[in-house]
């Protein structure tokens, strides 16, 4: 494999040819940064090629030195909600345009401390409230909108959009994102990679410009499952001193499981998700999919979740009220943007954040600031924390029969650009399918099953119970043996 | 125990109270805590809200919190919630207050104090609704700049323990012992330095007034009262001003007011209508405060003895009365100094009738903290068995007093005990043991003054105090007056 133009290879493969000497570290970074700068899909929002070719210096260091750390050399690059030392932070939003952070992000130390090289910072939707990646704000100057590596007509999906089309387009090996209610997921699907949002609390909050703290989740973004389990298992681990939710759990090596067999796997189907809102396009290679599953021995298992629906209020609700609060921070007293004319304090406040904000961050304050006023509280808030507590119940319901869930990620392959960035109402009915995941709290994941309308990559989700992403990775790394979905490459990156 | 009334109207006080906790390190974050650094150098990226960063609970805060519980006889919350209190001010770094709002730490519980009630000394206890857990704000430095306001970061963030009573005062002069009494304890148990000037202990009062038997009257609260002495002048010029108003026709409006200490007045701040809706909810970056009972018996098991505990030992291990046990508990200063006095002398009451009396006349004119007292415990209690022993009467054991502070005020002065019948000594203060010279000074004076023989005769006792001043003067002093009392009688019967 490590014959192969350094961009195609997966990070096993990267990793292989540094150990072998194919390839330095440096010429890895040179090789990477070069097509990162020359990036057509506007993915990359910041480079600083001085710092990333320190860091692919000292780590031919500890190459040579024999350190045979399964990460150490390769490149990262990181969606722009992790703020960073290296590179500035503007979570896609003008507020913070040139804010620089005095701290890594724990997801963004741990992969240096790994040895990962950063390339870069990646686009995303403003403070990850969008799923098209339309929602860009900066450079002020010049926003773009993320395209999509397979069609330059469409979107790659968000709010991870940047590090979806980064990693499709083979600019990076792998990059972070971060799912709050599917994030990660759709635009792995859109993008055709494999993504997973782990358990809530597996992965650091600290250093994540928050969005909704009960549900943000930073998680990796990469070709396959296999390359998947080594940037999760460098990622996982306690935080307790820095983020009350870390969960208090030893780091996991989510690779050495992914050869378990699959024979007698009790995959569960929801109704709810293969209903009339399914595109055939979709949901025809995903049945195809979990055919060849079934011929490894799988078993599918009918369940229902029958609160699917509900899910779209309630996430709705919850995280547009946590990020009102979440970015009241952003009020020009401290750091990020400062209105420059304004007469008294409360002018002051109003301008900056009406300058500093874009429509659909402006829209979801405005949502949580009302579900979260005197008088609507407890029909809004209280009654959106009712059914989630719900929702979850409907999956540890589901849980009683079968080991995992699969299903669609998202109801129809990536749309064009423009499509629905009039229309929230019709992007917030795209997420059904990932919200029930990142209401529970449960680790779901994205793999690529093969193709739809337009030769647009479909993905396939897969959600496991708390703490199961080792059988989420173990299935789709079995999968992935079998099919070649995953290495195929848009025509534009080859 | 009726209350007093003002003017008819029955006053009804309840306080909300602000302790700085005594932690090291903030409430959220690892910043130091110290007062007066220079400005935002004591706040770091958590107290600032650098994007990204998060709050992790100081296990020392909720000690404290515990602590407070277990003073107050209060309910330690085994799960409380910390919810986010959404507000704009430039010196709120988040936008959002970290405070407890539906499930405090510590729930019920009560305060009790002695106090004054014309010349009575009565009991009061003033029931608590809860304290629960917050952080404190920054400073906006209003007068430093011309045409802008700075901020001070140092204080976001450090801990807060708001203590909350139900409406159970009925004049300023209660709510100014319950104060009292709060601050006492607070700094007994060490969860709070009670430090006023500095905003350590820091009081909101809600006043309302009524007639009495009528429902609830509409408050304002004066916020931010941070001496005991303006406290009172701030109850008491808010309780004439809503009579008057009240008198005048007008209804009270439920505000928030400042007292100014210049003018003596109280001034609205802002009305309920211009009241924020603060959005509380749940904050999701705080997991439930979980207070498990080992915790507290662990954080019982390591405090220092409570007053009220203290108190209640005086009274049976010493035979004190009730009220000399709460006086001699206002402080662990003043409680050691007790204790190290009478267990040197072996007379708890008499030891205790001098700290309250004499000890505490003499700090009080000089003003004086119990702290800095020039006579040592040994000292007094010397001092208490020569009364006891009757080498000297009571008025020669004040001069021995006087004389002992002033030598202990002096930087050369010597807490020695043998200072005592040195200065006796020095003084001649020797009591008159001599039976003979004593009745020989009464036969003296017995004929100097037959009137005073006659009317004692004809049944005015009074007149027995005619003829014990000569005696006790031309004894100079040394007489003892017991003694004299009962040579008088013998001869006089």
């Amino acid at each position: 494999m490590s014959d192969q133009a350094l961009h195609l290879q997966s990070l096993v493969d990267l990793r292989a040819t540094l150990a072998t000497k194919q390839a330095s570290a440096l010429e890895v970074a040179q090789h990477f940064l070069h097509r990162a700068q020359a990036d057509a899909h506007h993915a990359f929002l910041a480079f600083n090629p001085e710092a990333t070719l320190a860091q692919a210096a000292a780590a031919q260091q500890r190459l040579d030195a024999g350190d045979t750390s399964p990460l150490l050399g390769l490149p990262i690059a990181h969606k722009d909600i992790f703020v960073t030392t290296d590179f500035p932070t503007t979570a896609g939003s003008r507020i913070l345009e040139g804010y620089r952070s005095p701290f890594n992000a724990t997801v963004v130390q741990r992969l240096s401390d790994a040895g990962m090289v950063g390339l870069g910072k990646l686009s995303c939707d403003e403070f990850a409230m969008g799923s098209a990646n339309e929602n860009i704000a900066v450079p002020s100057a010049k926003p773009q909108a993320v395209t999509n590596p397979w069609d330059l007509s469409r979107i790659p999906g968000g709010s991870s959009g940047g590090s979806a089309a980064a990693v499709a387009a083979r600019l990076t090996p792998a990059a972070t994102g971060t799912d709050t209610g599917g994030s990660i997921r759709q635009p792995a699907a859109f993008c055709g990679i494999t993504g997973i949002k782990p358990t809530y609390g597996r992965t650091s909050r600290y250093g994540m410009v928050a969005f909704a703290s009960s549900l943000d989740q930073a998680g990796p973004m990469a070709r396959s499952a296999e390359d998947c389990a080594l940037l999760l298992s460098a990622l996982c681990g306690a935080d307790l001193d820095r983020d009350s939710t870390s969960l208090d759990l030893a780091p996991e090596n989510f690779s050495v499981s992914l050869n378990s067999h699959v024979k007698g796997l009790r995959i569960g189907i929801p109704n709810e998700f293969f209903g009339d809102g399914l595109a055939s396009d979709v949901r025809a290679p995903i049945d195809q999919a979990l055919q060849t599953l079934v011929g490894q021995g799988a078993v599918l298992v009918p369940i229902a979740l029958p609160r699917t629906k509900l899910s779209i209020p309630v996430y709705y609700i919850i995280a547009p009220a946590e990020a009102s609060s979440n970015l009241s921070r952003f009020d020009g007293v401290k750091f990020g943007h400062r209105a420059k004319d304004f007469g008294d304090l409360a002018d002051m406040y109003e301008k900056t954040r009406s300058e500093g904000f874009g429509d659909e961050v402006k829209r979801r304050i405005m949502i949580g600031s009302y579900v979260l006023s005197h008088g609507y509280y407890d029909a809004y808030y209280l009654q959106a924390q009712k059914i989630r507590r719900m929702i979850a119940d409907d999956f540890q319901a589901a849980f009683q029969q079968c080991d995992l869930i699969a299903g669609p990620v998202a109801p129809t392959v990536a749309w064009k650009l423009g499509d629905k960035s009039d229309d929230p109402l019709a992007n917030y009915l795209a997420d059904i399918f990932t919200l029930p995941a990142s209401l529970a709290g449960l680790p779901g994941m994205s793999l690529p099953v093969g193709f739809g309308e337009g030769g647009m990559p479909v993905g396939m989700q897969l959600i496991g119970n708390y703490l199961q992403e080792a059988k989420l990775l173990n299935l789709a790394h079995q999968y992935q043996l079998l099919s070649d979905h995953h290495m195929h490459t848009p025509g534009g990156a080859a | 125990m009726s209350s007093p009334l003002v003017q008819g109207y029955e006053v009804v006080i309840g306080f909300e109270t602000h302790a700085q906790l005594s932690t090291q390190s903030k409430i959220f974050s690892r910043a130091s805590t110290a007062f007066g650094a220079e400005p935002n150098t004591q706040a770091c990226a958590v107290d600032l809200a650098l994007p990204g960063t998060l709050p992790v609970m100081n296990k020392a805060a909720v000690e404290r919190a515990i602590q407070l519980g277990l003073a107050l006889g209060s309910q330690i919350a085994e799960r409380s919630i910390f919810a986010r209190k959404n507000y704009f001010y430039p010196d709120l770094p988040k936008g959002y207050q970290i405070s407890q709002f539906e499930i405090p730490v510590v729930q019920g519980g009560e305060v009790s104090f002695f106090m004054e009630e014309g010349k009575d000394t009565v009991h009061k206890t003033v029931r608590l609704v809860r304290a629960h857990l917050e952080e404190d704000a920054g400073k906006s430095l209003h007068e430093d700049f011309i045409g802008q306001s700075g901020i001070d970061l140092n204080r976001a963030g450090t801990p807060l323990l708001e203590i909350v009573t139900e409406p159970d005062m009925r004049s300023s002069a209660e709510a100014v012992a319950y104060a009292k009494e709060l601050h006492k304890i607070v700094t007994w148990i060490g969860i709070c330095d009670g430090n006023m000037q500095e905003g350590s202990f820091r009081c909101d009062a809600n006043v309302s007034v009524r007639k009495p038997g009528t429902p609830l009257g509409t408050r304002r609260e004066i916020k931010n009262l941070n001496s005991f002495k303006f406290m009172q002048q701030a109850i008491d010029y808010e309780v004439r001003w809503q009579i008057e108003q009240i008198e005048d026709g007008h209804a009270i409006q439920q505000a928030t007011v400042l007292f100014n200490p210049d003018t003596g007045e109280t001034r609205a701040m802002r009305t309920k209508e211009d009241a924020a809706d603060y959005r509380y909810f749940p904050d999701p970056d705080l997991p439930p405060l979980v207070i498990g009972r080992d915790w507290v018996e662990r954080v019982k098991s390591e405090m220092a003895e409570l007053p009220r505990v203290m108190a209640e030992r005086f009274i049976t291990q010493y035979g004190l009365p009730e009220y000399d046990a709460s006086q001699l508990t206002q402080s662990k200063a003043v409680a050691a100094y007790f204790e190290a006095t009478a267990n040197a002398c072996g007379q708890p009451k008499l030891a205790s009738n001098w700290i309250m009396g004499e000890v505490s006349r003499r700090l009080n004119s000089g003003d004086m903290s119990f702290e800095a007292l020039p006579v040592s415990a040994a000292q007094l209690a010397a001092l208490i068995g020569r009364i006891s022993d009757n080498t000297i009467s009571n008025s020669a054991a004040r001069q021995v007093f006087d004389a002992l502070w002033v030598e202990g005020a002096d930087a050369g002065g010597n807490a020695d005990a043998t200072r005592v019948d040195a200065i006796i000594d020095a003084k001649g203060l020797k009591q008159m043991n001599d039976t003979g010279e004593l009745e020989k000074i009464i036969d003296e004076v017995l004929a100097a003054n037959p009137q005073n023989v006659q009317e004692f005769k004809a049944g005015n006792t009074k007149a027995l105090n005619g003829l014990v001043g000569p005696i006790m003067k031309a004894s100079k002093g040394k007489a003892n007056p017991a003694q004299v009392n009962a040579l008088l009688m013998k001869k006089l019967g």
